[in-house]
């Protein structure tokens, strides 16, 4: 499992338009796009070998899987912003405001008055 | 000696300026109050009559990230760029570009390595909201140099609570120790009780509004001692995952000192509760 591998995915991704929109599009190709060529990076010219994904992880990715991310200590702002991003515009034009951040919320009811899984160390 | 004029401590909601700025039939009922209340917090900065601002908050994975985390950071640049293309995209938050004051950062820095703060720095750091949200606030006109100070409120393992209020008691040192005529505030952004990506967010209030009261009151009259015998990390977790950011709060009652409030207001919005604090040091209100 690398929790840190999920999180620098979340992270790479929500602050760049273009992987953003290829993320809503098509996770699966974003996905695979990105351990190639993008999760390795160090800098432009450094590359690491050292991270790679589950399948569990791949899957919660690609399936933009909030519950399952959030079990596996996605940090919970990094999630939050990009699963907004992603679903907000088209929720509140279905359901009103706040609509997909609410959803959001009820698929982790069950995580309510125990120990949130850890973010980090 | 420079003069610490005021410490401000509030909260930052990122949508402040679009809540308040929309078209009046897209408003929420609360925009008028809220605005309101901004404005009249801001006049506790204003009769200060500031040169400098110690700006207080914390980077929300904009330029730092878990590769390279800070506990605690200072920016030593000459120029501050600010908000971030996720912020705006977010928040609507525009972008702004701060003046820095490098004689104080240096002054700063150094200060806080003599009293033991191993401070990490930048010369390059671009302000995400933790920063401007203040500013408009507080400072829409955003036309005094800046000393940012980053914290840690946000990837664990945390500083402890009582590290945030002693590093606010030895940012009050320093200020009172710098060589110049200039009249200093700091304002310091955080959080009371926060959900941010699980089941307790955007409720109709905060997740825990007891807590967010009884914070309030703590700061209000400057009671450390009960702040430091009652909130942990677990003690906040326990209010809302994100509840963390309340440490910057502690550290701003730090520079303060243990002192009453002068100025303190509170909004109950839509999955927060709003804390707007000002002190002002002894020998310095106007």
């Amino acid at each position: 499992m690398s929790r840190y591998y999920v999180n620098k995915f979340l992270f790479t991704v929500d602050r760049d338009p273009d992987l953003l929109r290829r993320y809503k599009e098509n996770p699966k190709s974003l996905l695979a796009t990105w351990e190639q060529s993008i999760g390795p990076q160090l800098n432009s010219v450094e590359f690491s070998t050292v991270n790679s994904f589950t399948d569990a992880e791949r899957e919660a990715l690609v399936n933009h899987d909030v519950a399952a991310l959030f079990e596996m200590g996605a940090h919970f702002f990094l999630s939050l912003t990009i699963f907004i991003a992603i679903y907000d515009e088209e929720w509140t034009a279905k359901s009103g405001p706040l609509s997909f951040q609410k959803d959001f919320a009820k698929r982790l009811a069950h995580w309510e008055g125990r120990d949130y899984p850890p973010v980090g160390e | 000696m420079a003069r610490l004029t005021a410490v401000l401590a509030t909260t930052h909601h990122p949508f402040y300026l679009k809540a308040t700025t929309a078209p009046v039939e897209q408003q929420i009922p609360q925009a008028a109050e809220w605005k309101r209340k901004v404005e009249a917090y801001r006049e506790t900065l204003t009769k200060a009559e500031p040169e400098i601002l110690v700006m207080v908050g914390a980077d929300h994975f904009h330029q730092f990230f878990l590769d390279n985390y800070p506990q605690f950071l200072i920016g030593k640049a000459p120029r501050y760029d600010a908000t971030f293309y996720n912020e705006e995209r977010e928040f609507g938050i525009p972008k702004y570009v701060l003046e820095g004051h490098e004689e104080l950062s240096r002054f700063m820095h150094k200060g806080l390595l003599e009293r033991g703060f191993d401070f990490a720095f930048s010369n390059e750091l671009k302000l995400d909201h933790s920063i401007i949200c203040p500013i408009i606030t507080t400072r829409p006109q955003a036309d005094l140099p800046v000393v940012p100070i980053y914290t840690n409120i946000f990837a664990p393992p945390l500083p402890s609570p009582k590290r945030f209020w002693d590093l606010g008691r030895a940012i009050r040192e320093i200020i009172d120790e710098f060589p110049s005529d200039k009249r200093i505030a700091a304002i310091g952004s955080g959080h009371l009780s926060l959900e941010l990506g699980g089941p307790r967010q955007f409720r109709e209030t905060g997740p825990d509004p007891e807590f967010d009261r009884q914070a309030i009151e703590w700061l209000s009259t400057g009671n450390i001692d009960a702040i430091l015998a009652n909130v942990t990390h677990e003690s906040m977790a326990k209010s809302g995952n994100a509840t963390h950011g309340f440490m910057d709060l502690i550290l701003m009652m730090g520079i303060a000192g243990p002192i009453p409030a002068a100025y303190s207001d509170s909004l109950s919005l839509f999955h927060t509760m709003e804390a707007y604090l000002t002190w002002y040091p002894e020998g310095a209100a106007r």
